[in-house]
């Protein structure tokens, strides 16, 4: 029985953040005109899955203790990316998926340079490659343009057998065939253990470096994958500065309603995906309850504003006011 | 000299036993020749040598600053040596990372930092070299190895899962143990490994120690605690300034030998004579009535008065270090109630422990990141308390600020090459200083000082008791915890000694021995304690 | 463990006084400042014309009075990503203020400089009283800052015009070739220069950013310290909002969005440590000086959005490497 009580202590943040999304979504549907129907089921997985994306993009580098405020920018420039070469035979498009993942991989691996063996901090870093990427991606699309191999595009935001949203097998395809071998990995556990005490890591021998690049390139690659799916989503490339900060924020958002700890080493990209879903489902909840639009930004706010509050409820378990600082 | 630990709690065979079975020479594997290592102006190492022989315990002794940290890291390849030559099996060998050392058998238990607070036991014991499965982590066989070099250090209790953030400090200094021996070293190496260990921990470690021994383990025995060492060394070696000092055959030097090579010359404790107290019915300045906090502290109860130089003793982590930091403010949802000068007060933060009405000052635990800002100035530190004091309306006033500083230094003595040096740069010693004239810029009534000597140089030592004592005469009245007893029977009148949060008894005047200091440690019959009545 | 400190401090203590006194950082800051003046000089000979120059520094002016606030949270180890909203808030407030005749023009400035104090509270709060990152907080406020200004306007663009008051502020001259806007962000610079050095506010804000468990310790009542920082940069935010308004004759949408990255990058530049405790005021200046110099050029030369932005993204991270490195562990 104790080896359940290790469990759930392990993934505490994963299994709040699980919770407030089942919360928020519950009270989505249950005032959704439609209810459940495979229709809003599809819309909510796809733009859910969009976020969740990013999100995962920003919890593999909030775990290695760091902050990647380019992810948005990732997102847009790998989307403009596609739109050129994701298109045409099979061949074709396959290789314009390996060739726009590639650039996303390639993005994060430049941030990992620049934060790893450059020692430059994060935020700045990243605030710096974001304007590049950005910068890339206006030169690509100056306007919003291009096209993409709408079969896949259309089967991968469709459903499958009817009922299932295919971009969430899609999600749970790369959780497991990505997420769960990195993570239980040496190079995984080397960024977690990277995230949680540098210094004790370094003393145990841990590959810091790798592991630290490793989890970069693969924040480069989901941040990719969103931007991949994003295409087909719209299909179109756009390099829309606005979309992508907002995307960057709202990362930030997701993982700290996943469990993810800002300061690193605790939480799963799954939370992320949690925290990215339940996200969505608040501005799709104000649309629900038919509260007039103009309201929506404040409420979304409002309700964001709550939600990371709650953590500050531990507070009243506090003994030792040194606790407060660590 | 001698700590507070476990000095009774080891049982065992005497010390000259454990010696005279391994008689026959036996050649060393392991040798350090001409090693130093400069920081900056300062020599921590200096030609150091240093000889280690398979199946012997090697005690290092030697004051903080003597150079055995850095001695320590350089063997463990995390520093690199300036000058100097390491054989192993007669081959040059040098270490470019932890990871290196550990690859050529030399493992290290640490007070604390090699652990990640968010992994698991397992994941924390296995993480040098873990299973593997088709390139991934193999939790089964992970499982497996934890518990036996669980099992091997003796810490069966602790659950493989377990986060060890949220494990207690000794049993984190277990998982640490299991760890180094996981990757079964030719050398161990323990740095103070033992200061937050349970009795019953340093038991079944030094039964562990033993065999290992036994088995052929070298073992670098690094600790203040002679009787430690007394009970599981072979060979000592002596450092002091950067430089090995003496090598001798354990037993063969009596303690104050010891301490003299460690201090380099004629070593008399000097505690400053203490008065002979009336017992006059004066108001105490602070008095505790019931003091309670969650499981730590149990209903104490003691005065302090005007003068008082009161003593907290008891084995580690019997709440000492919480009372401190209760009185002080610092801790919520206390019981009971604290009187100054006879009157309820309610302190909540530190802040109000220190202001007027109260007058309290604390010492803290660890004056690195707790009594001072390393990368900010002398002055910058000095001034830190008392920016209330020394400013009109929030303008901080220049003239008064240096007038004060200037008084503190002086007073204080504090050897440094200016006061807009960064406080980083300044020996230990002279850290310490600059926390306590931190404090005494606000001529407090009251002042708690936690454990304020450890890791202090014997010169600077003398300095602070001569200092607590003229405070006391002032009319201060100091509450002061230290795990050395002869501090407590050399600066207090009066020693309050815990035992699971509670006060088991009060030891002043002819009581205050040793002997009865040990015994109230252990909370043994109290009918076998003295209490004197002056 | 070991009592020599391998602090780099302790070779850093050898230096000659007079040099150690110039903080390297805000040395690179100034000297990239003549780089850029040069290089614009090339390109054209205006470049260097006194004219263009104070243009600049009233350009510089508002994005200095932001940079002034984000120093003091960045200073304490926090960061205050709500100065997009705050900024339009404060705008948006004072010209809505300025609608209600003679007392609404008095009150324009005041109260649109209170709306972003009022932001500041309750982002010090959550950040000082109930622990929470400052990161999270501060883009929940910007989210709901936003929520707010978009329920008011109506989702269209502002009507109301700045009022007479905050347009002279911003653009109006009392000494002759001075435009007040750089005027308003001297005295605030120089307010800041005497908080730092001066005060107890000040000399806490370091200690704090340098550890916060040995200020508390110390009996610093460092929770008001850290809430009243982001009260002040709250304040800022929306000062420089109302100015950048009062240039503009009126408050824009999203008028905030292209100060809110310039401001940390303008800081980081002039040396002030993102994980606080360290940093001048004087670097900030010359941070807000760089980047303004360097949006400029790129401007006047004609460069395409596309551009600016990857080099404006290049520079940063150049200087960055020259001198922004976090020292090696080993």
């Amino acid at each position: 029985m104790s080896e359940w009580r290790y469990w759930l202590n392990e993934q505490r943040g994963t299994l709040m953040g699980l919770a407030i999304f089942i919360a928020m979504f519950a009270v989505y549907i249950s005032n959704h005109p439609a209810g459940l129907t495979a229709n809003v089921a599809q819309t909510a997985a796809n733009k859910g899955v969009l976020l969740a994306f990013v999100a995962m993009a920003q919890a593999l580098v909030v775990l290695t203790a760091g902050i990647d405020l380019s992810v948005g920018m990732i997102f847009i420039l790998t989307n403009c990316i596609a739109s050129y070469i994701v298109v045409g035979s099979v061949g074709m498009t396959t290789l314009g998926i390996v060739g726009t993942l590639l650039a996303g991989t390639a993005c994060g691996a430049i941030n990992g340079l620049l934060v790893i063996y450059g020692r430059l901090q994060p935020i700045v870093a990243t605030i710096s490659t974001g304007a590049i990427y950005f910068g890339i991606a206006l030169i690509l699309r100056p306007f919003p343009g291009g096209g993409v191999n709408e079969d896949l595009a259309d089967a991968l935001t469709g459903r499958l057998f009817g009922v299932i949203p295919a971009s969430l097998v899609l999600l749970f395809a790369v959780v497991l065939v990505v997420w769960i071998p990195f993570r239980k990995s040496v190079l995984g556990r080397a960024a977690y253990a990277a995230g949680s005490s540098e210094p004790a890591a370094f003393m145990s021998g841990v590959p810091i470096k790798r592991g630290k690049f490793a989890a970069y390139c693969l924040g480069g690659l989901f941040a990719g994958m969103g931007g991949l799916f994003l295409t087909f989503f719209t299909y179109t490339g756009d390099a829309a500065y606005q979309s992508g900060s907002g995307y960057t924020l709202w990362s930030i958002a997701a993982v700290v309603l996943g469990g993810i700890s800002l300061f690193g080493g605790r939480g799963s990209a799954i939370g992320a995906i949690f925290g990215a879903f339940a996200a969505r489902t608040t501005g799709d909840m104000l649309f629900v309850f038919d509260v007039d639009p103009l309201w929506q930004p404040l409420l979304q706010g409002v309700v964001l504003l709550l939600a990371v509050s709650i953590g500050a409820i531990a507070l009243f378990r506090v003994r030792n006011r040194l606790e407060w600082f660590q | 000299m001698p700590r507070f630990g476990s000095r009774h709690a080891t049982s065992g065979q005497p010390g000259f036993l454990m010696t005279l079975q391994d008689d026959r020479a036996v050649e060393p594997f392991f040798r350090m020749n001409g090693v130093s290592k400069r920081y900056g102006g300062v020599r921590a190492l200096e030609n150091a040598d240093l000889v280690v022989q398979a199946g012997r315990v090697h005690a290092i002794l030697g004051e903080n600053g003597a150079g055995k940290s850095t001695l320590i890291k350089v063997m463990t390849g995390v520093v690199a040596p300036d000058e100097g030559t390491m054989l192993m099996d007669g081959n040059a060998v040098s270490f470019r990372s932890p990871a290196d050392s550990a690859s050529h058998g030399i493992a290290c238990v640490f007070q604390e930092l090699s652990l990640i607070p968010d992994l698991s036991v397992a994941d924390n014991i296995t993480i040098a070299n873990p299973p593997l499965k088709f390139g991934m982590i193999d939790q089964k066989a992970q499982r497996a190895i934890t518990l036996e070099a669980l099992a091997r250090a003796g810490a069966e209790d602790i659950h493989p899962r377990a986060m060890v953030r949220d494990l207690p400090l000794s049993r984190r200094q277990m998982v640490e143990i299991a760890k180094a021996l996981v990757g079964k070293p030719r050398i161990l190496i323990l740095d103070e490994a033992t200061s937050a260990l349970t009795a019953s921990d340093v038991t079944k470690v030094f039964a562990v120690l033993k065999r290992l021994r036994s088995e052929g383990l070298a073992i670098l025995y690094i600790s203040h605690r002679m009787h430690e060492i007394a009970e599981l060394a072979d060979e000592c070696t002596v450092f002091r300034n950067g430089q090995k000092v003496a090598s001798y055959k354990a037993g063969t030097k009596t303690d104050n030998e010891v301490v003299e090579m460690m201090i380099g010359r004629e070593y008399h404790s000097v505690f400053p004579p203490k008065p002979v107290r009336s017992r006059a019915d004066t108001q105490p300045v602070l008095e505790c009535r019931n003091l309670g906090w969650t499981d730590r502290l149990k209903d104490i109860s003691f005065a302090a008065g005007k003068g008082e130089v009161i003593g907290l003793g008891g084995l580690d982590g019997q709440g000492q270090r919480e009372l401190l930091l209760a009185l002080f403010g610092v801790l919520r949802g206390t019981t009971g109630s604290v009187l100054i000068d006879g009157k309820a007060v309610s302190i909540n933060s530190p802040s109000a422990a220190r202001s007027a009405d109260v007058g309290m000052a604390l010492i803290p635990e660890d004056r690195k990141t707790e009594g001072l800002m390393l990368p900010m100035t002398v002055r910058e530190n000095l001034s830190f308390a008392s920016l209330d004091h020394l400013s009109n309306g929030g303008v901080i006033d220049r003239t008064k600020e240096e007038a004060l500083i200037d008084e503190m230094v002086k007073l204080l003595a504090i050897k440094t090459a200016g006061i807009d040096i960064t406080v980083g740069s300044l020996s230990g010693g002279n850290q310490q200083k600059v926390v306590i004239a931190k404090w005494l810029m606000r001529h407090p009534r009251i002042i708690l000082l936690n454990d304020p000597t450890r890791g202090i140089d014997v010169g600077t030592k003398q300095e602070i008791y001569q200092l607590l004592r003229r405070l006391a005469d002032a009319g201060a009245a100091i509450v002061f915890y230290s795990t050395d007893y002869d501090e407590l029977i050399g600066c207090c009148d009066r020693v309050l000694v815990l035992y699971d949060g509670k006060v088991v008894s009060q030891l002043e005047g002819g009581g205050l021995t040793e002997h009865a200091l040990i015994a109230s440690a252990l909370n043994v019959d109290k009918s076998r304690i003295l209490e004197v009545a002056e | 463990m070991s009592e020599i400190s391998d602090h780099p401090a302790a070779s850093r203590a050898r230096v000659p006084a007079f040099l150690r006194k110039v903080d390297p950082a805000v040395a690179t800051a100034f000297g990239c400042i003549i780089l850029l003046l040069v290089v614009g000089s090339i390109y054209s000979s205006n470049f260097l014309s006194p004219d263009y120059l104070v243009q600049q520094l009233k350009v510089a002016s508002f994005l200095g009075i932001t940079a002034a606030g984000m120093m003091l949270v960045i200073l304490l180890g926090h960061i205050d990503l709500s100065v997009p909203w705050v900024m339009t808030m404060g705008a948006m407030m004072a010209c809505a203020m300025a609608g209600y005749g003679t007392t609404g023009h008095v009150l324009a400035i005041p109260f649109g400089v209170f709306c972003g104090a009022l932001f500041g509270l309750i982002n010090g709060f959550g950040v000082a009283y109930l622990r929470i990152p400052s990161m999270i907080i501060t883009l929940a406020t910007n989210v709901v800052a936003q929520g707010l200004m978009v329920l008011y306007t109506g989702g269209f663009s502002p009507q109301d015009s700045a009022p007479p008051a905050v347009r002279w502020l911003a653009t109006g001259f009392i000494i002759p070739g001075v435009p007040n806007a750089i005027l308003v962000w001297a005295a605030v610079s120089a307010l800041m220069v005497f908080l730092f050095a001066r005060t107890a506010f000040g000399r806490s804000v370091y200690g704090i950013g340098n550890s916060e468990r040995a200020a508390y310790l110390s009996g610093v009542n460092t929770r008001w310290i850290v809430m009243t920082a982001f009260v002040i940069s709250g304040a800022l935010s929306a000062f420089s909002g109302v100015l950048v308004a009062g240039y503009a004759s009126k408050a824009a949408q999203s008028m905030g969005d292209a100060y809110l990255l310039p401001s940390i990058a303008a800081v980081v530049l002039g040396g002030t440590s993102i994980l606080g405790g360290k940093g001048s005021y004087l670097g900030t200046i010359a941070g807000v000086i760089l980047i303004t110099l360097l949006q400029s050029i790129l401007s006047v030369m004609q460069m395409p959005e596309a551009g600016r932005q990857i080099i404006y993204g290049v520079v940063i991270v150049s200087m960055l490497l020259l001198y922004g490195r976090s020292p090696a562990t080993r």
